[in-house]
């Protein structure tokens, strides 16, 4: 596999499944607990919170980018105090460009649980409370393992988007390579300078391959979610 | 001595409001009424699933509810086993990890609970614990929740209409399972129902629900003969039950002979032993009644008694039900009103019961 990649597009390769990888397993807490808020809470402002989740998914990329620049850069508001109490900088880093994937990726991965959580009959959950399950194990034992396929699914679809994300990627952390020079923005740059036709078309096949393996993947779990719910 | 189950509650649902007030000591205490009436709500609300607006519930002495101390506790600290009228069996289990849910969370330390062994053994479900829910039929899921609900050492088990979803056979196959789990384990058991007949086959305590209100409440065979209670009375299940023992048997008539307070029955032969205790149903529309004793008759069984009740018609209708005193024992008949003219029936006035049919309800 070396041989048929250059160092360069391996790095990018590589670091692309990295961050990917980061993004989804990051935003996996935060997205279960935000999906079942959505799905079992009742609170004022829950459909403000479900509109500011699905933004991303609307807005140009480039604008989540810019907003991710002002908020997370050095001087930016959350940047700085990241910084000055934790000493963590994600402008222009591979963290970065994790935080910019997980943001893309995460209306889709609460998308997905909270469907699934919604699907769930909660006369189960009634009937293992009554066995002596306090809510703590009911979600536990009952809950998160029937939402599980959804759960998977979430997750795969958030590591799909987060290993194709450019827009939001290259304003807020550009396109270093090594550092924050992913799969898309290795093939962004192949496609701007001359003769880099040969490279842009491997990274390319290799980027189809993860994209179609992740919705067979998502597909087969979906229909996992609609199996189980026909058994009662 | 207090009761086992003492329920006093007011909620309101919507447009329904419950207020229902009833205490028990039986082994099985049946909420009777029809659809509506608020019997479900009535065991969410001793379950533990519905927090009502007022009342006070006490099961086996503990304080469940008490809300003018502002006590509620919280389903899964009731201990509370509850059959639902679907299993809700956990899909993502197999049938043994299914029983053995409540089991992992009920406490290790007090000992008498049921031990899996003895649940598999009065259920009949020892050859089904690797499978999955899906993989059961309606009968089995229905017997695999109430051992589930058995093993997770309940104070009290409420079972909600469980056999309502199943046909006539299945309900055949778990009928026998509920009078073992009623005579042989020890736990009080609160049982909906719509059906007359599980009722008077199941019961020792009767609670009948009428618009959210308990109408009236005792012990069955005493509720069952009263002419007076028209949920069933005027129905055509109506009957009285009667306790009872076998005497003996006549294998050259192929007759059983039972001996119960208001004198001998002579039934079909049973395969029981000399000396079990049976509980008989003798319906209303199976009791004629004669002023006089009866020569030249092919009915075997009649018990001479009192009519100490008569019930009123019903409606417009042509027909209504008199209580006889037999002996002690409540027997019931349904006549027509013309009947009860000619006859000149009245409370007091003494009468031969001609019993056309005897059915078993306890084998």
């Amino acid at each position: 596999m070396s041989d048929w990649l250059t160092p360069e597009e391996w790095t990018a390769v590589r670091l692309s499944l990295i961050v990917a990888t980061t993004a989804m397993l990051a935003s996996l807490p935060l997205g279960l607990a935000i999906a079942w808020l959505l799905a079992r809470g009742r609170f004022w402002g829950k459909s403000l919170l479900d509109a500011v989740i699905h933004l991303p998914l609307i807005m140009p990329p480039v604008v989540t980018g810019y907003l991710l620049l002002i908020g997370f850069g050095r001087r930016g508001p959350i940047g700085q105090f990241l910084y000055d109490w934790f000493g963590i900088v994600l402008s222009f880093r591979w963290t970065g460009a994790a935080l910019a994937c997980a943001v893309m990726g995460f209306p889709l991965m609460v998308r997905a649980i909270r469907l699934s959580i919604e699907a769930i009959d909660r006369k189960l959950e009634d009937a293992a409370g009554t066995l002596g399950a306090s809510p703590f194990w009911v979600f536990l034992t009952v809950t998160l393992p029937l939402a599980l396929p959804g759960i998977l699914a979430g997750m795969i679809l958030c590591f799909a988007k987060a290993m194709g994300e450019f827009g939001a990627t290259i304003t807020f952390v550009s396109n270093i390579p090594g550092e924050t020079q992913t799969l898309p923005s290795a093939i962004y740059t192949f496609t701007q300078v001359p003769n880099g036709d040969a490279g842009a078309m491997r990274l390319t096949l290799i980027s189809i391959a993860i994209s179609v393996a992740a919705l067979f993947a998502s597909e087969f779990l979906a229909r996992m979610v609609g199996r189980r719910i026909a058994v009662e | 001595m207090s009761a086992v189950i003492e329920v006093s509650v007011a909620h309101r649902l919507g447009a329904f409001s419950l207020d229902a007030e009833f205490a028990s000591d039986g082994r099985l205490t049946a909420l009777f009424g029809r659809s509506g009436s608020g019997k479900t709500s009535l065991v969410n609300v001793i379950s533990g699933l519905i927090r009502p607006q007022a009342g006070r519930i006490v099961i086996d002495g503990r304080v469940m509810v008490d809300s003018a101390a502002g006590l509620f506790v919280p389903k899964h600290r009731r201990r509370i086993g509850y059959v639902f009228q679907e299993a809700r069996l956990f899909p993502h289990l197999s049938v043994r990890q299914n029983l053995l849910y409540g089991h992992w969370f009920a406490p290790k330390a007090e000992d008498g609970g049921s031990k899996l062994d003895d649940v598999l053994d009065l259920l009949g479900i020892g050859h089904l614990l690797q499978r999955q829910p899906g993989a059961l039929s309606g009968g089995e899921k229905q017997r695999v929740a109430i051992g589930r609900a058995l093993l997770a050492k309940p104070r009290l088990l409420l079972m909600d209409e469980p056999l309502a979803s199943l046909d006539e056979e299945r309900k055949a196959e778990i009928l026998p399972y509920i009078e073992r789990l009623r005579d042989g384990f020890g736990i009080p058991i609160v049982y909906v129902s719509h059906s007359i007949a599980e009722v008077a086959r199941l019961a020792t305590h009767l609670v009948i629900l009428d618009q959210g209100k308990v109408s009236m409440s005792g012990p069955t065979a005493e509720l069952m003969s009263r002419p007076d209670v028209p949920i069933l009375s005027a129905s055509a299940e109506a009957g009285a039950i009667i306790e009872a023992r076998v005497l003996r048997h006549e294998p050259e008539h192929g007759l059983t002979i039972l001996e119960t307070a208001a004198g001998p029955l002579q039934i079909a032969r049973r395969s029981v032993p000399e000396g079990a205790a049976l509980r008989v149903r003798i319906l209303a529309n199976d009791v004629m009644l004669s002023l006089k004793p009866l020569d030249g008759i092919s009915a075997l069984n009649v018990l001479p008694g009192q009519v100490s009740a008569i019930g009123a018609r019903h409606g417009h209708g042509g027909a209504l039900e008199v209580r006889l005193d037999c002996n002690g024992a409540g027997l019931l008949a349904r006549l027509t009103v013309k009947s009860v003219e000619q006859l000149q029936l009245k409370p007091g006035s003494a009468v031969y019961a001609v019993i056309k049919s005897v059915s078993i309800d306890t084998p």
